[in-house]
Order: C-alpha cells, then sequence, then structure tokens
C-alpha cells in the first residue's frame, strides 16, 4: 500500500494574532521593498500514516490549532495546496533537528493510545511555515525574500508558489539512504608533502604538513594504513579548536618591550604556560579550586560550594547559521558547565557579540557572507531560545561593532554552574560503561572542531553546511535534570566521570575521558536519529545535547531508570579498560585502534617565531590617556590626547558604516556647539547606543537570583556587570562583568589586552566585587597567526592579559581561543567590491570576570540616587609607570564601596567621561551639573580610559576620600556643563535618552 | 497550626520549579516536587495535598503552543482529580507556563466562561520580552492577593496576550470576576505598551475562577521573594518586604 499523507495548515484568524506576520512584513519593508502590503505566516504539519481524515481533523482541533486565536484545515496530501495570495513555503531540509516535529509526533500519538486507537497511525511528522504575500511585484522579488528573510538555504529549502510558477513541492518524506558496511583505510604512507598536504584540505583534515608526516610516520612504523576512523580521530584530538597548539607553540620573540619603550628577545617555552598560566600561579589565590583541568574553571563560593565559570567561541557556526550557530553556541558551553567536574548546575549565562554595523550597505556584501542586520537577528534570536527555554538568566554582555567583523562575526557565550564543593574531582575507572546519553546522533555537525580550526571561504557555505546544526534547548533540559538526579543520589554520584559531547563528538568525548585508561567502543549500539550513518560519521557526529558518562557496573541499573524516567535516552556504547588503546568497532568489526599516548601526546610542538614594532613608535599608548579627564588635568597634554581610533591601513573600503562615526567629526571640538552635537553622535554610536531591545528578548530572572540586572534605574542604563545569588538561601553573590576593547589592538595589541583585563575588573568593582576575590577567563579571537608578524600580535596580548593580571591580583581560571578568523575572497570580487581579498578581525581579547561578594545588599548600581550628592572621578594612570597607582585605585574604590560610601558607581569606558556622565542621568532621571575648564571642553572628553570611576557620595564622603569632584546631581533634567566662565553646555536628558536609544529600538 | 503541603508539578522544559519551591518554602508551606508522569501514574497522590501548583518555564519546549502539550497530559488524565480538589476547597496556581496550561486544559477561566472563548497567545509585539510590571489587584478576595492594592513582578514570556473570542466573553470574564491582576502604569494611567507588555485585551495579567481559589498568572511571584530582587531596590531604604514573597504567605495564611 502506498504511504498516505496529511498536511494541516494552521492560520491566525485575523492579523491581529499574527506577531510573526507583522515583524516579517518589516522586515520585507527594511530589505528596499516598501510596497508589500502584507504578510500571513501559517504552520504547516506534515504527517505520514494511516489516520483518517476525521480523526486527524479532531486531534488537529484539539492539539495543533489555539481555538480563539486560529483556524486550520486538513488536506490529504503533501502538495495540493492552493494559495490565493503568491506564497514562500519553508522546510527544514532532510535530517535537521525539528524539536517540534518530535513532539508533535509524540503528543499524537499519546493522544491516539489514550483513547485506545493505534498510535502507529501517526508515522512520522515533519513542519514547515508558509508565508502568504500581498503586493510583491514580482516573483523573483519573492525568491529575494525567501533567500534574504526567511530560509537559510543551509539548513532550510525555500518553496516560492504563485506569480508565474510555482517549486513543486515534495510529494512524499525524504528517505535516509541505506548503509551497508565497508571499511575503509587511507592510503598515507607513500604520499609525498604534496600529496600529504592535499589529503589535509580535502579530507578536511586542516593538518599541516608537519602533522601529517608526524602521523605518516608513525604508520609506517605500525606497517599500516589508517584507518578512516583514525585519521579523523587524530585530525579532531590534534585541531586548533581542540588542543590550542598555536597558543601552547615554543616562540622566539623579537620586538617592541611589553609596555615599556625599548626593543627585546623573549623566548617562551609554551606562550600560554609562560603567560596566561603564570599569573593563575602567581596570584597565588588559594580560592582557586579547579583551573585550566576541566571544561570550566571553578572557584570558591563558600564553605560547601564552588562557581564554575566557562566561556566559548561558536564564530564559524554562527557565520553560517547565526541562528542555530548561537543556540548551539550556548547550548555547548551550558554543557560543559553539565560537564564540569561531575556536573554544576547552571545558573547564569553571559553573551558577547563582535559584528559588523547592521547598516552595513547591502550591495556591498561579498558572496557567502551574510548581511551583518541579519548575523545580529539571528545570533539575538538564538541565544534567546535556547536560553530562555533552558531556563536560564543570561545576565551579562556586549555587542561590539566594527566592520571588520563583516565575515567573521564573533560569538562568545558563557556560562556560570554552582557545583558542591564534593563534586569537583571526577575520574574514570577501568570496567566503567561509557554511557551516551541525551539527543540522538546524527549526521550533523560533522567536523565542526576542524572546521573551525580553518580560515572561512566563499565556498565553505555549501561545503561545511553539515557543520552547523540546530538546537533543541528541552533536550538539554532533560539531560541537565536527569544529571542532577544522578549526582545527588543518595549513597553518592551514580557515575565517576562525565563530560559533553561538542566539538569532534564521540571521539573527543570518549578520547578525552579515556585519555589515561583507554576504552573500547560498539559504535552500532549509538542510538541514532536515522538509518544510513557510516560507522565513522557516528564517531565524529557533532549532534547537539549528548553527555558522555562513565558509569561504575554496580550502578548502571540505577543510572539508567534515573535517565528512562527523566524521558532523556541513555545507551551502554562500550567500556573503559586500562589497555591505553581506544578501540572501535562497528557491528563486531574493529574499524579503529589508537595508542592513546600517541593520541594525546603525538602532536608534534610548534616552534615559532614572532615580532612586532608599533606602527608610530612613541604615539602615547590608548591605556595612558586614562589621567587626563580630571578636572586639574594639564591641559597640554589633554589637547593632544588622540582618539582610540582604528587605523586599518590594510583594509582598503571598510571604514563604511562605521561603529563609532564621531571618529569623522573635525578634530577640535572645543566650541560648546561642537561638544553638543559631539554627546549626541557619540551616544547614537552603536557601541555606545543603548541595547535594551536585545536584553529585553533574554530572560535575565529566571531562577528567582537576580540582584543587579543589565538594566538600571527607572531610565534603565547599562548596568556595569551582573549581582545573582547562586543559593537562594544566602545572601551571597557572585558579580560577571567583561572587558572588550579591541579597536585598541589597531595600536597595540599589549595594550589592548591591559585594558581589557583593566574593564573587566572596573566592571565587577562598580558593582560592589572585592578585585582580591575575583578571577578572570580570557578568549582569544584572532586573525590568521601564519605569519611573525600575526604571531607577534598573540604574544603581545598574552603578555599584556598576563602582566595586568599579576600586578592587579587576578588568576586566570579558564580559556578558549579561536585563531582563523579571516575571509578569503576571489580577487576579482574583492576589487568590485571595494574590499581586502583577505578580510581580517581586529585582534580580539574577551575578559570576562567573576567575583565572590558576601552580601548581596551591598552592591551599588549606577543610575544617580539623590540630588545635592557629588560626582566625584577616581582615576589612575595605567602606562609604561607600572600598575602601582591603578591597582591601589581599584582597591579603594571597592573599600568606599564596601563601607557604604558610595551610591552610584559607573565605569568610564566606551564613549569617554561625558557619555558615563550622561548615561548616569538617563538611568536615574535626574540632572548633574558639571565643572570642567573649558580648555579641557575636547575630543578628550570622549576618550575611552583605563582605571576611571565616576563615584556618587556626600559631599562629606568626598571630601573625606579626598577624590577630586566634578560636579553635583540635580532634581533639574538636564546634564549641564560649566567651566570658569561663559555659557554652560547643556543637554535634557530627554534629547540624551532618545539619541541613545534610537540606533537598536528600530531593530523589529 | 496545620502545615500546608503544595504539590508542585514540573515536565521536560519546567525551569522555575526551584523557586517556585523556595516562595512556598519560605512562606511556610511544605512543597513536594512531582514529574507529570509520576503523577500520570498515580494520580489520587493530589488527595494529600492542599495546592497544587504549575510553575514557569517551556514545557514541552513550548512546541506547538505554549503549555499546550502539558495540558493535553493534564486534561487526557488528571482532570478529575484537579476537580476534587477544587471542590474540597483547595487552591491551584499557575505561573506563567502554569497560566498557559491551566487555560488551554480549560481549568481557567471556569465558571460559566465556555471552555474554548479565552487563550493565551503570543505577545502582540511577537517577541519574548522580559520587564518589571505594575499591576492593580481586581480580586481582593483571591487567597494569593488578600491586603495588596498593587503588586510588582517581572514577566518574562513570548506568550503572555490573554485574549478571547469574542468582545462577549471579554465582558463576562470581567462580571463575574475573572480578572484577578490588571497591568496598570506605574503613575497609575490605563496602561498601554509597555506597561502591559503583552497587548493582553483589557490589560489582564492574571485570571481566576469564580472562587478565587484557582489562579494563574503571567508575572512571576517567585522571582521577587528577596527585596534584592527589585530592580529599584538600590533606590529605596532598606525593606523585608517582596511582593512575590507576599503573595505565598497570603495563600498559606488562608489555608492554614
Amino acid at each position: 500500500m502506498a504511504d498516505r499523507y496529511w498536511t494541516v495548515c494552521i492560520r491566525p484568524r485575523d492579523a491581529r494574532f499574527d506577531g510573526t506576520g507583522g515583524s516579517v512584513l518589516a522586515d520585507v519593508h527594511q530589505l528596499g521593498l516598501p510596497h508589500v502590503e502584507g504578510v500571513r505566516c501559517q504552520r504547516l504539519y506534515f504527517l505520514k500514516g494511516a489516520i483518517d481524515h476525521r480523526r486527524l481533523t479532531e486531534l488537529a482541533a484539539s492539539l495543533l490549532a489555539d481555538p480563539v486565536t486560529e483556524s486550520f484545515d486538513v488536506l490529504e496530501g503533501l502538495d495540493r495546496r492552493r494559495e490565493s495570495a503568491p506564497s514562500v513555503e519553508v522546510h527544514y531540509q532532510p535530517g535537521v533537528m525539528d524539536p517540534v516535529a518530535l513532539t508533535t509526533l509524540r503528543t499524537l500519538r499519546r493522544a491516539l493510545a489514550a483513547r485506545g486507537e493505534d498510535a502507529n497511525a501517526v508515522e512520522d511528522v515533519r513542519t514547515g511555515r508558509r508565508f502568504a504575500m500581498t503586493g510583491a511585484r514580482s516573483r523573483d522579488e519573492l525568491v529575494h525574500i525567501a533567500r534574504r528573510l526567511l530560509a537559510n538555504e543551509c539548513i532550510e529549502r525555500a518553496y516560492v508558489r504563485g506569480m508565474g510558477g510555482d517549486d513543486p513541492l515534495p510529494d512524499r518524506f525524504p528517505q535516509p539512504p541505506q548503509y551497508t558496511f565497508a571499511l575503509r583505510h587511507v592510503l598515507l604512507r607513500d604520499l609525498d608533502d604534496a600529496g600529504l598536504t592535499k589529503l589535509s584540505r580535502e579530507g578536511h583534515l586542516f593538518l599541516s604538513l608537519d602533522e601529517m608526516r608526524a602521523i605518516q610516520a608513525h604508520y609506517s612504523a605500525l606497517k599500516r594504513e589508517p584507518t578512516d576512523i583514525e585519521l579523523e580521530t587524530l585530525a579532531q584530538t590534534w585541531s586548533e579548536h581542540c588542543v590550542h597548539k598555536t597558543l601552547k607553540s615554543a616562540i622566539d620573540y623579537e620586538g617592541d618591550d611589553f609596555g615599556r619603550p625599548g626593543r627585546v628577545r623573549v623566548r617562551f617555552d609554551n606562550l600560554l604556560k609562560d603567560t596566561i598560566v603564570r599569573a593563575t600561579r602567581d596570584t597565588g589565590r588559594d580560592w582557586c579550586l579547579s583551573v585550566f583541568v576541566d571544561n570550566a574553571g571553578v572557584i570558591a563560593f563558600d564553605d560547601d560550594y564552588g562557581v564554575a565559570f566557562k566561556v566559548e567561541t561558536h564564530n564559524h557556526p554562527s557565520a553560517i547559521e547565526p541562528y542555530g550557530g548561537a543556540a548551539t553556541g550556548i547550548g555547548g558551553c551550558i554543557r560543559d558547565i553539565m560537564g564540569c567536574g561531575l556536573g554544576a548546575r547552571p545558573i547564569a549565562s553571559t553573551d558577547v557579540f563582535c559584528l559588523a554595523p547592521p547598516d552595513y550597505p547591502a550591495e556591498r556584501l561579498p558572496t557567502g557572507v551574510l548581511h551583518p542586520r541579519r548575523v545580529l537577528k539571528g545570533v539575538v534570536a538564538g541565544v534567546r531560545d535556547y536560553g530562555n527555554r533552558m531556563g536560564i538568566p543570561t545576565v551579562n554582555g556586549a555587542i561590539h561593532f566594527d566592520p571588520r567583523y563583516l565575515a567573521n562575526p564573533l560569538v562568545f557565550c558563557g556560562c556560570v554552574g554552582l557545583i558542591p564543593r564534593n563534586r569537583i574531582e571526577k575520574s574514570a575507572r577501568p570496567g566503567d560503561f561509557v554511557v551516551v546519553a541525551g539527543g540522538r546522533t546524527g549526521r550533523d555537525g560533522i567536523h565542526g572542531a576542524t572546521f573551525s580550526s580553518a580560515e572561512l571561504e566563499t565556498t565553505h557555505v555549501d561545503e561545511f553546511s553539515h557543520a552547523v546544526q540546530i538546537g533543541n534547548a528541552v533536550e538539554e533540559k532533560k539531560v541537565l535534570d536527569a544529571l542532577l538526579r544522578a549526582r545527588d543520589a543518595e549513597g553518592g554520584c551514580l557515575y565517576s566521570a562525565v563530560t559533553d559531547c561538542g566539538a569532534g563528538g564521540l571521539s573527543s568525548a570518549v578520547g578525552e575521558m579515556g585519555a589515561e585508561l583507554g576504552a573500547e567502543v560498539d559504535l552500532e549500539k549509538v542510538p541514532l536519529k536515522y538509518s544510513g550513518l557510516r560507522y565513522d560519521e557516528i564517531w565524529i557526529s557533532e549532534a547537539q545535547e549528548r553527555m558522555v558518562f562513565a558509569v561504575p557496573p554496580r550502578q548502571i541499573e540505577r543510572f539508567l531508570s534515573i535517565f528512562a524516567e527523566e524521558e532523556v535516552e541513555a545507551a551502554v556504547i562500550g567500556r573503559f579498560t586500562g589497555d591505553g588503546r581506544l578501540r572501535v568497532r562497528y557491528d563486531g568489526h574493529g574499524v579503529g585502534d589508537l595508542d592513546v599516548h600517541f593520541l594525546h601526546e603525538g602532536l608534534p610542538r610548534m616552534k615559532r617565531r614572532a615580532t612586532w614594532s608599533a606602527s608610530k613608535p612613541g604615539e602615547p599608548s590608548i591605556a595612558t590617556e586614562s589621567g587626563d579627564l580630571r578636572e586639574n588635568a594639564d591641559p597640554q597634554r589633554t589637547q593632544r590626547a588622540p582618539r582610540a581610533q582604528s587605523e586599518q591601513k590594510e583594509q582598503p573600503g571598510l571604514g563604511v558604516g562605521r561603529a563609532t562615526p564621531a571618529e569623522g567629526s573635525p578634530p577640535n571640538a572645543d566650541a560648546a556647539d561642537g561638544l553638543r552635537e559631539r554627546l549626541l553622535a557619540e551616544l547614537r554610536s552603536l557601541n555606545v547606543a543603548s541595547k535594551e531591545w536585545v536584553i529585553r528578548q533574554y530572560d535575565h530572572e529566571v531562577q528567582g537570583r537576580s540582584v543587579v540586572k543589565p538594566l538600571c534605574g527607572p531610565g534603565f542604563g547599562p548596568s556595569d556587570a551582573a549581582v545573582l545569588r547562586p543559593r537562594l538561601d544566602s545572601l551571597r553573590a557572585v558579580a560577571l562583568g567583561c572587558g572588550l576593547c579591541p579597536q585598541a589592538s589597531d595600536r597595540d595589541p599589549y595594550w589592548m589586552a591591559v585594558l581589557a583585563v583593566d574593564e573587566a575588573l572596573r566592571n565587577v568593582i562598580c558593582v560592589g566585587a572585592d578585585p582580591r576575590h575575583t578571577a578572570i577567563l580570557d578568549n582569544f579571537c584572532w586573525p590568521k597567526c601564519d605569519n611573525e608578524l600575526a604571531l607577534g600580535t598573540l604574544v603581545r596580548a598574552c603578555r599584556g592579559a598576563a602582566d595586568a593580571a599579576i600586578a592587579l591580583g587576578l588568576p586566570f581560571i579558564s580559556g578558549k581561543d579561536s585563531l582563523s578568523n579571516e575571509f578569503s575572497m576571489d580577487p576579482q570580487e574583492a576589487k568590485r567590491l571595494g574590499l581586502p581579498q583577505r578580510l581580517a578581525i581586529p585582534p580580539t581579547l574577551l575578559i570576562s570576570a567573576i567575583s565572590v561578594l558576601v552580601d548581596a545588599r551591598r552592591c551599588v548600581t549606577m543610575d544617580l540616587k539623590s540630588p545635592g550628592n557629588v560626582i566625584a572621578l577616581a582615576s589612575a594612570p595605567v602606562d609604561s609607570r607600572g600598575f602601582e597607582a591603578a591597582l591601589s585605585m581599584h582597591q579603594r574604590v571597592a573599600s568606599l564601596i564596601a563601607a557604604g560610601r558610595i551610591r552610584g558607581a559607573h565605569d568610564v569606558s566606551d564613549g569617554g567621561l561625558l557619555v558615563a556622565l550622561a548615561e548616569m542621568s538617563i538611568a536615574s532621571g535626574l540632572g548633574l551639573e558639571i565643572h570642567v575648564k573649558e580648555s579641557a571642553w575636547s575630543a578628550a572628553l570622549f576618550a575611552p580610559a583605563a582605571t576611571s570611576y565616576l563615584l556618587e557620595m556626600t559631599a562629606a564622603d568626598a571630601a573625606a576620600a579626598e577624590l577630586p569632584v566634578l560636579g553635583q546631581v540635580t532634581d533639574s533634567p538636564h546634564l549641564k556643563l560649566t567651566g570658569a566662565s561663559g555659557e554652560p553646555c547643556a543637554w535634557s536628558i530627554h534629547e540624551l535618552a532618545s539619541a541613545w536609544r534610537a540606533p537598536l529600538d528600530g531593530m523589529g | 497550626m496545620a502545615t500546608v503541603k503544595v504539590l508542585v508539578v514540573r515536565a521536560p522544559g519546567t525551569n522555575c520549579d526551584e523557586e517556585t519551591m523556595h516562595g512556598w518554602r519560605l512562606a511556610g508551606a511544605v512543597p513536594t516536587l512531582v514529574h507529570l508522569e509520576r503523577w500520570i501514574e498515580r494520580p489520587s497522590l493530589l488527595r494529600d495535598y492542599v495546592i497544587l501548583t504549575f510553575p514557569g518555564g517551556f514545557s514541552y519546549g513550548d512546541d506547538i503552543a505554549a503549555g499546550k502539550v502539558f495540558a493535553a497530559g493534564l486534561s487526557g488524565f488528571l482532570l478529575d482529580e484537579v476537580r476534587a480538589l477544587i471542590e474540597r476547597g483547595g487552591g491551584v496556581l499557575g505561573i506563567c507556563n502554569g497560566l498557559q496550561v491551566l487555560v488551554k486544559a480549560g481549568l481557567l477561566p471556569g465558571g460559566s466562561i465556555p471552555q474554548r472563548a479565552v487563550t493565551v497567545t503570543h505577545n502582540a509585539s511577537g517577541k519574548f520580552e522580559a520587564r518589571w510590571v505594575r499591576m492593580k489587584v481586581c480580586r481582593a478576595d483571591c487567597p494569593y492577593l488578600a491586603g495588596n492594592a498593587y503588586t510588582e513582578m517581572p514577566v518574562e514570556h513570548g506568550e503572555g496576550r490573554v485574549v478571547t473570542d469574542s468582545d462577549a466573553t471579554l465582558a463576562q470574564l470581567e462580571s463575574a470576576g475573572h480578572v484577578a491582576l490588571r497591568y496598570v502604569h506605574p503613575a497609575g494611567e490605563a496602561a498601554a505598551y509597555p506597561a502591559n507588555p503583552n497587548g493582553s485585551f483589557n490589560d489582564i495579567a492574571g485570571l481566576c475562577d469564580p472562587t478565587g481559589r484557582v489562579m494563574g498568572l503571567m508575572p512571576h511571584p517567585d522571582r521577587h521573594l528577596d527585596p534584592t530582587n527589585h530592580p529599584l531596590w538600590t533606590r529605596r531604604p532598606p525593606t523585608d518586604v517582596a511582593d512575590g514573597l507576599r503573595f505565598f504567605k497570603n495563600a498559606v495564611r488562608y489555608w492554614t
């Protein structure tokens, strides 16, 4: 009998109930098609099964459609729809995760079973969406809308219907291919260098020639060829993504000294160990409980608990599919926390994006690059939908705009977890079962680890579309529920180790857990989404929402029954052995047999040379400008204060749509009029403007721990950091902040890194953190480090970060790098678009800070509190003279806050002093009267500064603290700047707020 | 003093169970957390409890529509037990996703309002939104709301818009006392967006049945259990009062 198919088509009863249609219409208008009159969005459910029309209609009415807001039709077949209006229909590509379809299938079957009917009357479900359009002028317009807004061809397929042609709809569900086992070897022993290089590229291994030679030598000694799965396992394990081989390489550096004038030669045996790791050792903080060894770093929270923090990047997938890339990015970082120690409970997420400005001209977009506006909307929606569904508040973040992120947007996802101190240690034992739990394995995300270690190219959109995956947050939430029950089981934890299954899939997870012991795995036991997967695909698939556990045989029954109760599939797929071999079988056939020692230690160490010189020797670095803004600053010095602006000499044409428009204004902005306009322009610049549009889409209060939120005061000003209480029964709290200053890389990556560390610390201090109980994390996102100069920028940033961390007493507890953020394109196209052939991001270091606070009630926020209070400036220079002054100023501010002397505190960062003052006014609705000599009414008022705080205090407290006072809080709704004589320069808070909110409010 | 026993029900994707349990505990009740499937296996277990609570979250990922799949489980297997609890004077509380479940299972608004005449649907803005709201208490006799004229809590949802099939149903909701809480502008004027964050008809933030003992609301009392949860706490004199905790305490006082 032929398969029977049905389509249930659900539509809003009227436009009032079609929010999606309304927002798509706004996007269509934004796309430059204002004549399109209407978009109606419909939901489609496709069913396969013997169910009859009457029964399906009943089920649709009770389960699928809303009785008040929706109406529906049930049609037989998949392709018999007739639309009066032209439309675009969007389906998932075969094999792409479709959580709604899974839930719908289960719900319909259960409803049938509950009535005593045959649940198999519904065999399978797929879903789709249809957008009916009115007012489009041509079929080409529909195709354009479909491509640019509605479907991402790497995971979806769009069918354009009407206006002179119907794309034929599929009339049946895709059939997964069948698979017949055949063991495959890769012939590599006889290859020459050219052959090895070709194999590395064409096999998507992304290994260097040296590494390929090491593998060749290993197999020559074994007198056999590697199987495909062995080679894949080596490539995954040796990928930059997994082992950070550049950061760990030995480097001879010769170039400018670090933070001092002069030249220097330095030998690093291992760059990471000699800088970042050394900082952790030298700061000697005994509250660091687990650093650099696990999925996340852990610091002490109280006597019973630690807090774990991890920040990951998910850049390449987000460039290709922003929604899925960002969602699975946050999903992966959450799993890192779940897989930290024996499992931590995620309590907060952070997210930071670096993107090109959303108003970048569409006609100058290179082939294969998504428009930054679409990237922005996609990544925000991805974090929103995954984080919110997981029930983890997204509490802190940043967005930095620079056109150099056009082809390589950066997506940083962080997660904080609460972990009992007796659950931090883990280790698999010989005889433990290897158990994979969570989502099923499909052909998704294959080659993610190696892909993320590669430079993006135009063709990668097609070649690596399978490296992207759609997340299913509820699956991960179920895994979390089960994991915490098994962790906290009566009598002790039911497993001896756990790790997340992320980049590299089972190959990395099992390989890592069995790094000491060895393991044997039977791949046919891995639960699959569909048939047809080859054994090597099962091994390296990066399907989401999976964790790997080591479970002792005596606990396996209880373990499996908890997972079954939580509706999580868990399968025993092998054992940890203890013989040092990683053995992989499929249906009893040996398909891989690796020596774990070679796997984990065989990677040849890189020896590299690096160099760097300032492009403009003698010019003061950005970090020395901090003192310029004080009222008593030397006017001579203030006058020559340069703005921290990008030089971008090697980046022709990228000046379009700059994120900081004020850079184009005349250097001499002394006049009050100039100053007035300049402040409004700064507030309107994307890097300063309100991010409220993003923040309100994230649930930042779920779990009920929130103390300081991302938006402060009745005017919703920008908080410096987030504060939450990890234990609902305690007033102890953690503060989370971040520092990010990529624009400073153009002058010197050393100072960029120093500034990022300083900014992260300032942010948490502003809410009440103690610098002596603050830890930091590093995330390096770099262009390719394939030459001495490029590597020199990395060396300088590592040294800058380490110098600042050591001086300020901040241990690094975890870190990650992503070092191939470049995009290469066809020279002809580059010329036509006026872009460089290689688009590289600015060297970007994100520093995330976490600090433990003893009493949440001592926190302060950045909004002004009371008229009559004064604003004091606390600042110190950070420059070649060292960090002593900065350290002492950070500590002074922290002590003043701890002593209750500060009513409001805000950090001077992007946009400088005047912007920070304006933000404090906007947040509170209260005014300020600020006194600064006219001679200092200059660009210096807008320069970002290190170690610089604005503090609201009583006049008496400010005097006692001996801090310079800039002015006072007033109840007039104005920010007023007065000099020694003459007319003041004034702004109403309303105009400041309007300018500040304008840029992103219209994102829709 | 009698113990107030509360059954808190979770499903895959429920994610506010911990803070909801904490709220009940702080208020002096004794809450028990149960998975929906365990309850379906033994429906009678509800008979040991006085209050039934459906916490917030994204049960079943909000797939199909928010609360729909949870509601299907509830109405398919458990409705008789829930009705018996209500008849013996017990309480039912749904927060956020819990309100969506109660409406879609037909437990709210109840009374003489036809079952499929009211729903909770996508925000008028078309997107998820987080913000604090101020609400006017319209049913002071509702056990959860005693003693408050106004109350402040956060909303964090994408599908919180209460709508009716007709103006007549809406009028009936009002006249029969089903509107428990209404969004109001902080300054007291009628609520337009964003004071009404989702476009709910008549600014409805919470619904109850005619007895007032079955109640559901979109805002989260479970996120305002401590004074430092309030967004403006750093601007105000120290206090011990948190509107959300008072909500749970009211219920415990009523059922003690």
